[in-house]
């Protein structure tokens, strides 16, 4: 590598990342919320109950987006995490960072509203049942990935070494699944199994996929804030922070 | 090639022999905790029994996590662990023999003490050969993943809370293997299976995890 | 509007699940606001103090 390359991805990318999420942001923003408008609208107002759980079914419009963000999540932080400590790509370890509180907090909406569902559905807020169970373990190394990064001092150190500990947990995730899943059917039979709506109506289908996209978009947009402002944490005395500065293209 | 391997194994094993009571610590908390159970739970012998797996890997897992913040530490602070970056055998090589000795000082006495603890449950024989047999399939697993935990804290302060929030969760998956196949054979099923993903696990782990201890170190002593 | 807020009878779950989940969105938006608009403040310092040695 030479030392030209070393400067281009120092100096010249988070500049570019910087200007580029900086208008990209507005934009996810935007979706977001016409996303949420309209899926909440569809999900809480115009979508009939269901006819077995009533009203109660409604969380499913938020249960599975955030589970589904949970899970993908986990699985981005260590493709970038895994990027930066290979390839030494300084905006892939910003990223990875950026990541995870959110992919925390998906994880944790879907446990939360997992149980709040839970109790008119089976009567109980928690049940040991295989996603649940799955989702938690998923949090917990959600949190021991944050815990690790905030417990290291040294910036690159606590990139890296955070970055083996997600290469780690994601090749851990599918067999910690198969195996909550293999320990669920043989402690609890079939007494309580967990299946979406077996015949979803199109109108909860296109919603529940409007809320979907909903968490995405918001996802993108805050995940990009976030590591807008680790870059500029990072490089705040960097030349193109004060050139930006002195331009008002903040 | 295997000559250095071999020294760094006796010298471990040396070192825990001039100092026993780091493992017999390991060995007195497992009882200890095991012996809190009952009292918590109340003395029903047949409610104990059904308890006694899960109770008895629970209980393991800790003590085998009490233990790793010593695996790399006292290498660490004396600057062996730096030397070993400079040896010309692959430092997973090197991890995973001292791996191999802390499973030899920590795992495998709690694999020997368990049949007593498991006749305090009321466990009866043949699942008490399951549960020394799952533990001796276990317990190196549970050392293979927590070296990487034990690398990745090195040095910090706070260390060992740390390893349990990051190695707690990637315990999850030997956790319900081992403490099923004792399950299993208390209710009269086969725990083939049981053993079979367990020693698929064990495998995997050997020779996985010590690439990704190997590297860890690397990290925490640049 | 009465029925709506009841949902069914299911109130306390349904609104328990997307209040807290807007709560808590609420909260990761603030937060990240919050250290952007901190490390600016900081960044104009320094720029000010930078611009008034120049100065001297």
């Amino acid at each position: 590598m030479s030392e030209r390359g070393i400067q281009w991805f120092r100096f010249t990318a988070p500049a570019n990342f910087y200007d580029l999420a900086g208008r990209l942001i507005p934009w996810f923003a935007a979706l977001t919320i016409a996303l949420f408008a309209a899926g909440l609208y569809l999900g809480l107002v115009v979508a009939p109950p269901d006819y077995q759980q009533g009203d109660s079914y409604r969380i499913i419009y938020i249960h599975v987006p955030t589970a589904w963000m949970g899970m993908f999540l986990y699985v981005l932080m260590a493709v970038y995490a895994a990027i930066g400590l290979i390839w030494r790509i300084k905006m892939a370890e910003i990223m990875a960072k950026a990541i995870a509180p959110t992919g925390a907090l998906m994880t944790f909406f879907a446990l939360w509203t997992g149980a709040l569902w839970g109790r008119p559905t089976w009567g109980v807020y928690w049940v040991w049942d295989a996603r649940l169970t799955s989702m938690l373990i998923l949090l917990f190394l959600y949190l021991g990935y944050m815990a690790l990064h905030a417990a290291i001092d040294d910036r690159q150190r606590a990139s890296n070494a955070s970055a083996v500990l997600a290469m780690v947990g994601v090749v851990n995730v599918p067999i910690i699944y198969f195996s909550v899943q293999w320990w669920n059917t043989l402690h609890q039979g079939a007494s309580i199994t967990v299946t979406d709506a077996p015949t979803m109506a199109t109108i909860m289908f296109v919603t529940l996929m409007i809320m979907v996209l909903a968490a995405w978009m918001y996802s993108i947009a805050v995940v990009l804030a976030r590591a807008r402002v680790e870059v500029l944490e990072r490089e705040r005395n960097a030349r193109w922070v004060q050139e930006r500065l002195e331009d008002g293209r903040t | 090639m295997f000559r250095p391997l071999f020294a760094l194994l006796r010298r471990d094993l040396v070192l825990a022999l001039r100092r026993p009571q780091d493992a017999l610590t390991v060995v007195g908390f497992f009882v200890v905790v095991v012996a809190l159970f009952p009292l918590g739970i109340g003395p029903d012998p047949e409610f104990l029994r059904r308890l006694a797996p899960g109770v008895l890997w629970v209980a393991a897992l800790l003590a085998v996590m009490l233990s790793l913040e010593r695996l790399f530490s006292d290498d660490y602070r004396d600057g062996t662990l730096e030397q070993m970056l400079l040896v010309p055998q692959p430092l997973g090589l090197l991890v995973l023999t001292k791996v191999f000795a802390h499973w030899l000082i920590t795992g495998l006495p709690l694999v020997l003490i368990s049949p007593l603890l498991a006749v305090q449950l009321n466990l009866q024989a043949d699942e008490i050969v399951m549960l020394m047999l799952a533990l001796l399939l276990g317990t190196p697993i549970l050392s293979l993943i927590g070296a990487i935990g034990a690398a990745l804290t090195l040095g910090l302060r706070g260390g060992g809370v740390l390893i349990a929030l990051l190695i707690l969760p990637l315990y999850a998956p030997p956790l319900i293997l081992g403490a099923g196949a004792v399950d299993a054979v208390m209710h009269g099923a086969s725990a083939q299976a049981h053993l079979s993903l367990l020693g698929a696990m064990m495998v995997f782990a050997l020779f996985a995890t010590p690439w990704a201890t190997a590297a860890a170190v690397r990290i925490m002593l640049d | 509007m009465m029925e709506f807020l009841a949902m069914g009878g299911y109130w306390p779950y349904v609104w328990g699940s997307y209040l807290v989940m807007a709560g808590l969105i609420a909260v990761e938006m603030v937060q990240v606001r919050y250290r952007r608009r901190s490390l600016m403040g900081w960044i104009r310092r320094m720029a000010r103090i930078r611009a008034q040695e120049e100065k001297q």
